[in-house]
């Protein structure tokens, strides 16, 4: 089966600042979830916004999923436009794509309901909370049902049991829609949690410094995180990433 | 108790500072031409109340429309600007030159050729002079305010030039644009005033031209009424143009 999206001897380089990434191979499998890790600085957002053609690359080459829609970011922060509901916030990549608005309302709103927000559908975003709002995010992001999801730290602003219920329900969400996904965090147990493959990426400039299959059911099984598998996962992610944060 | 305090503290204080006015007057025998006890001018603002408000309104009017055409302009050239950064680079030094140029020092050169039989013309003229800027400043900056994320969004769903402009950019500016015409109302009736003085005419009848007329005939309690009805209307105007932003942010962010 082909990639859905992959970078194939890429390198970025940065005026002023020389080398932020590569060289780097990296392919992307339908329906694969990977997570990036790494030290600040690394270039795992640059790798992502290389997938989202958001930049290009210096040299090497990127393939993606280019048409609209079939390739989603969810950022760190919601990033909703403070003066649309929720509703429409969501509807805002039907409606530049030219859907009309009847339409595009019914599937924003179907999306909201799968992210848990059938009932705040008209709040704007100061009216929700920081977990209701990266849901509304997601929804956006999967509204167009993209072949590609790309999430850039989206928990990291969320308490614990908010990124964990979260997580558990990107996971039924990415069940039921099977996008191949790529999680950017820093966080080694969320990584090891979220994906099925785990890349370890060292920083000056950017590399594949490891990787880790994660050999367990998706979605994860109650418990998960306590298991001696997790654990020992866990142990071998951060040394990987001890290692190449010492490099 | 706190609360009670806060809200009578106003009150009291220029209950306190009117008290102490009249009786200074009572008690030094003040000349009625020099200064006049609040009694006076109280007496003085009942009689010439219709005048008053008939001159405020004159202001206000000509302080509205001088606001609605600088809105009209500033909006229109900070849209253009937005589209296109050359001319935002090429705006820039003429609107600061204009901002930084006293309205007074324009009036002689704007009288002339609003002419002499349209007095309010150069007054609204001059009055829209001074309510440019911050609308434009306020437009200028909002437009480009928007969340760098919400940009990168619109690129990568492949937002048209248009679309980015009207469901991004503008509707980011909206908080910019309450903020500055808020400031520019109040600088727009200070400005009408201003160049009413400075037009110097009476074609305009506004509450400048109640001043001078008074000052003329050392009408000191009418001068001081005047300047009354021109304090209350603009902490009234004030108060509405805060209230209306307020209100109006309510509904842009929902809260």
């Amino acid at each position: 089966m082909e990639d859905a999206a992959a970078l194939l001897a890429v390198e970025v380089d940065y005026p002023g600042r020389g080398r932020a990434l590569g060289p780097i191979d990296l392919a992307l499998a339908p329906g694969e979830i990977i997570a990036l890790v790494g030290p600040s600085g690394c270039g795992k957002s640059t790798a992502l916004r290389l997938l989202a053609g958001l930049e290009a690359p210096t040299r090497g080459t990127v393939r993606r999923a280019a048409g609209r829609g079939e390739t989603s970011v969810v950022f760190q922060s919601p990033t909703l436009a403070p003066w649309l509901t929720a509703t429409a916030n969501v509807a805002l990549p039907l409606a530049l794509a030219g859907v009309g608005g009847g339409e595009a309302r019914d599937r924003a709103q179907a999306a909201l309901a799968q992210v848990g927000l059938g009932s705040a559908l008209n709040a704007k975003p100061a009216q929700l909370s920081g977990g209701m709002a990266m849901r509304a995010s997601l929804a956006r992001a999967l509204v167009t049902d993209p072949k590609v999801l790309l999430l850039d730290e989206p928990f990291a602003a969320l308490d614990e049991i908010t990124r964990r219920a979260l997580a558990d329900d990107l996971l039924a969400l990415w069940a039921r829609h099977r996008p191949a996904i790529v999680f950017v965090t820093h966080n080694v147990e969320e990584a090891i949690y979220m994906a099925s493959r785990v890349i370890v990426m060292s920083s000056g400039p950017g590399r594949l410094a490891g990787e880790t299959p994660i050999d367990a059911p998706m979605p994860r099984p109650k418990g998960f995180r306590a298991t001696t598998a997790f654990r020992d996962l866990a142990e071998t992610v951060s040394e990987q990433l001890a290692v190449a944060m010492a490099a | 108790m706190k609360r009670i305090a806060v809200a009578v503290a106003p009150i009291l204080l220029i209950a306190l500072l009117l008290g102490a006015w009249e009786a200074a007057c009572r008690w030094f025998d003040v000349p009625l031409y020099y200064l006049p006890a609040p009694s006076a001018v109280a007496v003085s603002l009942a009689a010439n109340l219709t005048l008053l408000l008939q001159s405020a309104w004159n202001t206000f009017a000509m302080a509205l429309i001088a606001l609605a055409a600088a809105s009209l302009i500033a909006c229109g050239i900070a849209l253009i600007a937005a589209l296109s950064g050359v001319v935002e680079r090429a705006v820039r030094p003429l609107a600061v030159a204009l901002q930084v140029t006293p309205v007074v020092a324009l009036a002689p050169l704007i009288s002339i050729w609003a002419g002499v039989d349209h007095p309010q013309r150069a007054v609204v003229a001059l009055t829209a002079v001074v309510a440019f800027f911050p609308i434009y400043s306020g437009a200028v900056s909002g437009l480009a305010s928007a969340d760098p994320d919400l940009e990168r969004l619109f690129d990568l769903y492949g937002a048209t030039r248009w679309q980015r402009l009207t469901r991004l950019r503008i509707p980011s500016a909206v908080p910019f644009l309450l903020e500055g015409h808020k400031v520019a109302v109040g600088l727009a009736l200070v400005g009408a005033v201003v160049a009413e003085f400075a037009a110097g005419s009476g074609g305009a009848q506004g509450l400048a031209w109640r001043i001078l007329e008074a000052s003329h005939h050392l009408q000191t309690d009418k001068m001081i009424a005047a300047l009354f009805v021109l304090a209350v209307m603009g902490g009234a105007l004030h108060m509405i143009f805060q209230r209306l932003e307020r209100r109006a942010l309510v509904w842009w962010r929902g809260r």
